[in-house]
């Protein structure tokens, strides 16, 4: 239960944090892949924020028990592999396409806007595809 | 540099965020993955991954009701440039193992090699297309 209330507040922050720093406005992120035209570096100050946050705390999280679970659940996997490459790239080119990425569009569904809901909507069809592919 | 206080700001909220998940629950926030776990066919495992999706749903609803003007943007663009974004990144995250939170926020975090290489990846590519469609546009 308090894992859950936990999540709950977790993705609350989560989604002030990218509303208040204007990820949610794809053109603020299409500014930022945008290099070779007017650059918007908000993106830089957004990860960095983030980055700079949980290097510190993670180190130190990582060396303790989590509150509601008897252990991590980190990813061990190290391989860079053929997947991981063509999924980034695929992703990346979807991003820079719309500029939104999951988080972002999840949120851009309260606006009720038509193509908030088709991102999503598109999204999951996406992802089912990638579960219907890797089944056996 | 003044217009950079609130990217900074949400970035550290982002940060403390994905922290408590990982002093909480012990879990890595990707985004994508959560969602996509989720999925599957309901089970009592999901549960802190259907509340995390509600809490952002709920933080972003909150928002719009207490600030609506940071909602001051359309999402109105061509049908086949929503459904295209759509389906690659539904798709390319999860054949990737993550998206711009997991790889980037968290993964970076951590100095994983694999993250390192999807942030990289994913950050150019979509530079890549923002300008290929400039150049045809």
């Amino acid at each position: 239960m308090m894992s859950v209330f936990i999540a709950f507040i977790s993705g609350l922050i989560f989604a002030v944090g990218l509303v208040v720093s204007g990820m949610t406005n794809p053109e603020v992120v299409k500014g930022f892949l945008d290099i070779l035209g007017d650059w918007n570096p908000a993106l830089v100050f957004v990860m960095g924020g983030a980055v700079g946050v949980n290097f510190f705390t993670f180190k130190f999280l990582e060396k303790r028990k989590p509150m509601c679970a008897p252990a991590h659940f980190l990813p061990d996997n190290k391989d860079i592999d053929r997947k991981l490459a063509f999924g980034s790239v695929m992703f990346g080119l979807g991003w820079g396409l719309l500029g939104v990425c999951p988080g972002p569009g999840l949120v851009n569904l309260v606006t009720l806007q038509s193509g908030a809901l088709l991102f999503v909507g598109s999204m999951l069809a996406g992802m089912f595809a990638f579960k219907l592919w890797t089944k056996p | 540099m003044e217009n950079y206080w609130m990217p900074l700001l949400g970035g550290v909220l982002i940060g403390l965020s994905s922290s408590t998940m990982l002093g909480g629950l012990g879990r890595i926030t990707g985004i994508s993955g959560i969602l996509g776990v989720s999925l599957s066919k309901p089970s009592r495992e999901n549960n802190w991954r259907y509340a995390f999706l509600a809490g952002l749903i709920g933080g972003g609803a909150l928002l719009l009701f207490l600030k609506p003007g940071y909602f001051d943007y359309s999402l109105d663009y061509p049908i086949w440039q929503i459904i295209g974004a759509g389906l690659l990144v539904g798709f390319g995250t999860r054949l990737g193992s993550g998206c711009t939170s997991g790889h980037g926020v968290c993964g970076l975090a951590r100095t994983s090699g694999r993250s390192l290489v999807a942030t990289v990846l994913f950050i150019l590519s979509g530079m890549l297309m923002v300008a290929v469609r400039g150049i045809f546009s």
